[in-house]
């Protein structure tokens, strides 16, 4: 049989919960089109359950991976930038397709999105030195201040910028030991959806990250309002969805990361990583020791 | 005196510190642009001394129109203030650091007059925070850029801040002295029950010839303080209060630029293994609910004790505090001062009585209470359960609950079980216990084997429902200042 | 008008209500070392003591410190005041402990413990006076009559270097000299090395040769111990040994009393009568020169141990210039005006 002539496999794409690729609770699913209208793939259109039954996995991911060593994290995340070379001929299709970029233009997309990981990747286990240390406090007491990770993030991915914002936004809040739940963009989904499996295969526990297609209204709506999410990230929100959804936050003081124009193509900074920190102060008395003959 | 008297009680005589030194006007105004002013609509209120219920001085009650006019002052004066080298903003603070030593026997006098609390914690604790703190911020004004928030940070621009009346001017310190350090203006609301010690602070911006309308300082209601936060021209809002207060202040300044940090309640655990440094401990425990009378944010109001020492531990803990004493909170010797207000006062009551009415046991040393003034005698709940109210709400006042438990994975649980995530405690005398319990708290603070420590060098702030942001140290920059890395701002 | 109250007289307050509460408790005699109180065994073995001792709860260093400082916030005037100068002069084993001391001295000592003040006849007399053992006769010559006690030291004072038989020697001539009390050194190098029943029998030794005339003060020498750990270790094992007294130091060397200290040394009298009915003395020794430092002591006691302790029977100060300052205190108090050395006697 003639190659051209071959009919190709479709890929079902799926959603991302609990290290586990289901379908939509809802049974829906959406049509995702490429930049020019034409039909790519049914993605699955998220309910607001699929949206708990993340939360639920994020959260009980949590434990694990924020208890893991940073070196761990590290050597888990640049595992995900390995599998991501591996499939960059993949990412460079589905991001051509998304964002309706020449092959050459998508390939450098691609290119900056794995090394963009690899950024992250060694930001695991220097960031609490750069972001915590000890304070010089006026009296017999040692004290560090530690940055540990917020908990479960909803981050609402870029809408434009499929691959490399989704990683942009991604990356550091694993990195920093936080769980998350990926809202991918609405129009282009697939290079998120695509990127689980990458996930699944790179030693990423179950959990860590989740990701959910659909409306991205429809599913931050539970998400910013869920009283067992920590933070959230509104990258992908426009201005009234994201004043509805801050508002919704506060009901529980989630940590909010408004939009804001961002340039993915730069080096990021640190801003990403430290939104979803906590500074823990642990204080110790010190005493002295010898002269007084009576301490310590 | 003869031998016979020598038999009789060791009890100390009445040691009060003059009250004279701090001169109170009958009136003040909002201070606005560097001059005392009325309030536009004229009105005023009265602020009381708690331990007595005596008018202390009746104060100009802003409104919204006069947060406009302070908005507007700091708006103003922003202009040149930050564009002043931080070397010059720097020896303004190091001047009002300065000057509130010099005038700190006076501010403590005030501040527990105002307030209620004990002058032996106004004189050793709160003041000489107040000018460490400006101290610490003073020398940060002409080094940001070595901060850690990218090269040439800039200023936010007019911050609107509201404070409590658990610690006046120790928390006008933690607002105003990082605003000012990284070039901002202020308008600082006080809160309605402690407004003096603000004032006075105005007196010592201009003693220290502080540009006019660089700090403005509005006396008034939680109103005044929605107005401030509401205001567009404000850009940054800094709050430490009630988390339902907290909350509604998130919902206002969403979807605004406004950068926010809040500084809310907590329902602080206190963990006490059974090889803890039992004496410490029980001193640790005591300062860590009766501080302030327990009106303390990062408060231990849960105390959970390995049920194995339980009883020895409560013996002890109930000897301490039948040593307590509660009264005048002007003389040297008391160690429990008035509760700030009746509406508190109520609040603290009505919790207890419902910790009552839900089974726990509610214990209180012998205790005479002043007749006139707001004040609650120290309190004790034992078989109190995680869903007792009294182990879940902030009450805010000298009441510990005591709940128990068998091991660290059991002590951890309990302790995070809770919205808030302030502050936590932990005693043992093994140290790798230590650190791992300390990492599995989700609080901001840890104390082990000490309690309600502070240092304006040490971050300080909440995880979960306790806010967010930080105060003190290098971390508290970051609140005042627009990082200039590529993300922009955040 | 006081925190708790209109005055004294009306309102005794937190502090008697709590030591009453207390004193029904006790009942115990000094001599209790014969009495079969419930901790007799742990002094059975080496290993046994061991599990004892280190089984007590831990000392936080900066806790315990700061509790002292807080404590020495603590604001005492007037009538206060005065009740606790006189309470302090009547607490003060006035120590002469001089390789040049002579009979002259000791007799002036004596004198001086006596009648502190002699131009105000209402002034205390001092609880003792402390003396090496061969100046014990002198010494109760020179108070004789008075009530007010001779202490010697013995058990080789200050180091503690010698034979057992040679301490115990020593403690019997006091005794046969007339000594009301003996302060005994305890064997540091034994202590530090583990060696604590070693330790122990000395004490319980030394506790026979005092007999019943003579009640025992163990000096542990906190500033050598080093550690609050082991100053509360040793505490308890003064105490199990049969102390009337623990006291701190010998003033011999650079660190003796201090707040923490005593604070400390306080706790386990307290916590010793909790658990055996039995009340022991304290008695801070060295460094203590002021009548502010001994008010400080004074409130110690009263919010440690309780008012069951605020008593010459149960709280000393080894000390030799603080009585001058308290007498200057008192004239002070007693006139409106400023005393000076010149007012006091030297001695």
């Amino acid at each position: 049989m003639n190659a051209v002539d071959r009919l190709n496999v479709l890929k079902t794409y799926k959603l991302y919960v609990g290290g586990k690729f289901p379908r939509s609770e809802s049974g829906r699913v959406y049509e995702v089109t490429d930049s020019k209208g034409k039909w790519l793939a049914n993605a699955p259109l998220s309910s607001r359950k699929d949206a708990r039954d993340a939360v639920v996995a994020a959260r009980k991911a949590f434990g694990g991976w924020s208890g893991a060593t940073a070196y761990n994290r590290g050597q888990v995340l640049y595992r995900v930038a390995e599998m991501l070379e591996g499939r960059r001929d993949q990412f460079v299709r589905e991001v051509a397709d998304a964002e309706g970029l020449s092959k050459s233009k998508a390939a450098a997309v691609v290119d900056a999105t794995i090394d963009r990981w690899v950024w992250y990747a060694g930001w695991t286990d220097k960031i609490a030195q750069v972001v915590g240390g000890g304070n010089p406090v006026a009296g017999p007491f040692f004290n560090l201040s530690s940055p540990e990770p917020t908990g479960v993030v909803a981050v609402l991915a870029p809408q434009e910028s499929s691959f490399l914002g989704l990683v942009s936004v991604l990356a550091p809040v694993i990195a920093t030991g936080n769980t998350a739940v990926v809202v991918a963009s609405e129009k282009s989904p697939l290079p998120a959806l695509s990127l689980a499996e990458v996930l699944a295969t790179s030693d990423v526990p179950g959990g860590v990250v989740n990701v959910l297609s659909g409306r991205t209204a429809e599913i931050a709506a539970p998400l910013a309002a869920h009283q067992d999410v920590n933070a959230i990230d509104l990258a992908g929100a426009d201005e009234a969805l994201a004043k509805e959804l801050e508002i919704a936050a506060a009901d529980n003081l989630k940590r909010v990361l408004r939009p804001q124009p961002v340039d993915y193509a730069e080096t990021p900074g640190i801003g990403r990583l430290t939104a979803f920190l906590e500074t823990k102060t642990v204080w110790h008395p010190t005493g002295s020791l010898g002269a007084s003959g009576s301490s310590y | 005196m003869t031998m016979e008297n020598v038999s009789s009680v060791f009890e100390y005589a009445p040691a009060p510190e003059s009250r004279a030194i701090a001169d109170i006007a009958p009136s003040y105004g909002l201070f606005i642009d560097g001059e005392f002013v009325e309030a536009a609509d004229g009105k005023v209120f009265k602020t009381v001394s708690p331990s007595t219920e005596e008018v202390l001085s009746e104060i100009a009650q802003a409104g919204s129109e006069d947060v406009d006019r302070a908005v507007k002052a700091a708006r103003r004066a922003f202009e040149k203030w930050s564009a002043l080298p931080g070397a010059e903003r720097a020896k303004y603070l190091f001047r009002i650091a300065r000057i509130i030593q010099e005038r700190s026997r006076e501010l403590a006098v005030l501040e527990t007059l105002d307030n209620g609390k004990p002058i032996k914690e106004t004189r050793d604790a709160d003041l000489p925070l107040v000018a460490a703190h400006f101290f610490y911020y003073a020398g940060w004004a002409d080094k940001l850029d070595h901060a850690g928030y990218g090269a040439n940070p800039r200023p936010l621009g007019v911050a609107g801040q509201v404070i409590p009346w658990n610690f006046p001017l120790l928390m006008l310190a933690w607002k105003i002295a990082p605003a000012l350090a990284t070039g901002n203006t202020v308008v600082l609301k006080p809160a309605e029950t402690t407004p003096l010690s603000a004032l006075f602070f105005a007196d010592i911006c201009r003693q220290a010839g502080l540009p006019k309308g660089v700090v403005n300082i509005l006396p008034g209601y939680g109103d005044a303080g929605a107005a401030l936060i509401a205001h567009p021209d404000v850009n940054k809002v800094a709050f430490t209060g009630s988390t339902a207060v907290g909350k509604e202040i998130a919902r206002t300044v969403a979807g605004t630029r406004k950068k926010v940090t809040l500084e809310l309640g907590g329902k602080g655990a206190n963990i006490v293994f059974d090889d803890a440094p039992i004496d410490q401990a029980v001193e640790g425990i005591v300062n860590g609910i009766f501080f302030n009378q327990g009106q303390v944010c990062c408060a231990g109001s849960r105390l959970l004790v390995q049920e194995s020492i339980q009883e020895e531990l409560l013996e002890s803990l109930k000897r301490r505090l039948s040593t307590l004493r509660l009264g005048d909170p002007l003389d040297k010797n008391t160690d429990i001062g008035a509760i700030n207000s009746e509406e508190q006062l109520t609040r603290i009551t009505s919790l207890v009585e419902q910790g009552e009415a839900e089974g726990a046991e509610r214990w209180s040393p012998a205790c005479e209470l002043p007749e006139s003034g707001y004040w609650f005698a120290p309190t004790l709940f034992t078989n109190v359960t995680q869903a007792h109210r009294i182990a879940r709400d902030e009450i805010f006042g000298p009441v510990l609950s005591v709940l128990t438990f068998r091991t660290p994975d059991e002590a951890v649980a309990k302790a995070n079980n809770t919205p808030y995530g302030l502050s936590a405690g932990i005693w043992t005398e093994k140290g790798s216990r230590i650190l791992a319990v300390a990492n599995k708290l989700r609080a901001g603070v840890v104390w082990s084997n000490t309690f309600n420590k502070f240092d304006p060098t040490s971050p300080f702030g909440g995880y979960k429902e306790s806010g967010f942001g930080r105060e003190g140290g290098r971390h508290g920059l970051e609140a005042y200042l627009a990082p200039s890395s590529p993300e922009g701002e955040r | 008008m006081g925190p708790l109250g209109d005055s004294i007289e009306e309102n005794p307050g937190l502090y008697s209500r709590y030591a009453r509460r207390y004193a029904r408790l006790v009942t115990m005699p000094s001599s209790a070392l014969t009495a079969a109180h419930p901790l007799k065994d742990v002094a059975s073995s080496d290993s046994a003591l061991r599990r004892f001792l280190h089984g007590l709860p831990g000392v936080d260093a900066v806790g315990l410190e700061g509790r002292a400082a807080s404590l020495g916030t603590r604001s005492i005037k007037t009538t206060a005041k005065a009740y606790a100068i006189d309470l302090a002069i009547s607490m003060v084993d006035l120590t002469t402990l001089e390789g040049a001391d002579t009979p002259g001295k000791v007799r002036a000592l004596g004198a001086k413990a006596v009648k502190p003040d002699p131009t105000d006849r209402t002034t205390p007399a001092t609880a003792a006076v402390c003396v090496y053992p061969d100046m014990v006769a002198v010494a109760k010559e020179a108070v004789a009559g008075s009530g007010v006690k001779v202490a010697s030291v013995a058990t080789a004072f200050p180091a503690g270097r010698a034979a057992l038989d040679v301490k115990l020697a020593d403690v019997r001539d006091a005794v046969a000299a007339g000594a009301d009390e003996i302060d005994m050194v305890i064997d540091r190098g034994a202590f530090l090395s583990g060696r604590y029943v070693k330790v122990y029998d000395e004490i319980t030794a030394v506790k026979e040769a005092c007999g019943t005339s003579a009640r025992l003060k163990v000096i542990f020498e906190t500033g050598e111990l080093s550690t609050y750990d082991n100053i509360r270790r040793a505490s308890w094992l003064g105490m199990l040994a049969g102390a009337d007294f623990i006291k701190t130091s010998t003033g011999k060397v650079a660190v003796n009393a201090t707040p923490a200290n005593t604070l400390l040394m306080l706790e386990a009298v307290r916590d010793f009568r909790d658990q055996t009915g039995i009340q022991v003395g304290v008695k801070p020794a060295g460094g203590i020169r002021t009548s502010k430092d001994a008010i400080k002591f004074l409130v110690l006691v009263n919010e440690t141990a309780g008012e069951d302790w605020l008593d010459n029977h149960w709280f000393r100060f080894g000390a030799s210039s603080l009585l001058n300052d308290l007498l200057m205190q008192r004239q002070k108090l007693a006139t409106g005006r400023y005393s000076g050395p010149d007012y006091v006697t030297v001695d």
